[in-house]
């Protein structure tokens, strides 16, 4: 069982609501997905609409946990104002802190990220830090109060996968008991299922779903992926070898 | 008083952040979140917030996120 700030997910499959073509989509989505969390966030309304309020009642409507996130800050101190309006209006703690430092990217600052996570756990937030894979960064994130880190897969929207396995394969294993989702740059399922299996404890997906040309199904790729990929990582994977090894028995072959 | 609203000019009567809401079409009920000139105003702040000219006001809604 993995908890994340005290709480059991129906599911480790976290789905990002945005981009999708209608809230039709994103609905019937984030229910195939089975989704455990859904992230949102907090934007200004267009000029007289109140799409803001729609969206507010389709989410409620889902009954799915939501963890708002504070995209597209790049200093602490927005960072920090953007959690503080989130908790209001979502009416939660959890706040995924968002801290860009590089805009091709969108490279966490991990900087600013461990300052924002300081003040924020010390006005009682239950931080999800987006981050790279950086391990002394997770020390100083640890440090400053996260019980839960959320290191890049790749830049966000990019579907490139896992772009550095070396170094989520050692921030899993120096920290093995901190819950650790990798969040952002999965483009398909087997990236989902590979995280998971080098023990990932989540996923978060939002692009790779919003921007197939079936949302719906392909969250139930992703879905089972997730699902495959923890059994897979329980189940204890074989080691890998360079060089071949019959597995059919040779005592007992045939002479001819 | 002309003060900024989500970027925008606003030439408004208010006196205070509750009653730039109202004027600005938001009911009592609306699920948005505020901040002036860079720092949040909790909801029930929002009535004794007074407004000065050239504020800049942040009205903020629920939206689709990653």
């Amino acid at each position: 069982m993995t908890l994340f700030y005290g709480t059991e997910l129906a599911s480790r499959l976290m789905l990002g609501t945005a981009q999708y073509p209608s809230p039709e989509i994103l609905a019937d989505a984030v229910r195939r997905a089975g989704a455990g969390v859904v992230t949102v966030s907090l934007r200004r309304e267009a000029a007289g609409t109140r799409a803001g309020q729609a969206f507010w009642a389709l989410i409620r409507e889902l009954d799915v946990p939501v963890l708002p996130n504070t995209a597209g800050c790049h200093t602490v101190r927005e960072a920090v104002t953007t959690a503080q309006m989130a908790r209001e209006v979502f009416g939660t703690d959890w706040i995924k802190l968002e801290v860009i430092g590089e805009s091709d990217t969108l490279q966490p600052d991990m900087f600013a990220l461990v300052e924002a996570a300081r003040i924020l756990t010390e006005d009682g937030f239950r931080v999800f830090p987006y981050m790279t894979e950086d391990l002394v960064g997770a020390e100083r994130l640890l440090r400053a109060g996260c019980e839960v880190l959320m290191p890049w897969g790749a830049p966000i929207g990019s579907g490139k996968g896992l772009n550095n396995l070396f170094g989520l394969r050692a921030l899993r294993a120096h920290f093995p008991d901190v819950p650790m989702v990798v969040d952002a740059g999965i483009g398909v399922p087997s990236h989902a299922a590979q995280a998971m299996e080098l023990g990932y404890d989540a996923v978060l997906i939002n692009t790779a779903v919003a921007k197939a040309g079936n949302p719906a199904e392909m969250a139930r790729a992703f879905a089972m992926a997730v699902e495959a990929g923890r059994m897979a990582y329980i189940a204890d994977p074989m080691e890998e070898r360079d060089m071949a090894v019959p597995s059919t028995p040779v005592i007992g072959q045939a002479v001819l | 008083m002309q003060i900024q609203v989500n970027g925008e000019h606003h030439d408004v009567t208010a006196a205070s952040l509750a009653a730039l809401l109202d004027e600005l079409g938001y009911d009592a009920t609306a699920r948005v979140a505020t901040a002036v000139d860079g720092c949040f105003v909790a909801a029930s702040r929002r009535a004794t917030h007074p407004l000065h000219d050239g504020a800049q006001v942040e009205i903020l809604a629920p939206m689709q996120g990653g």
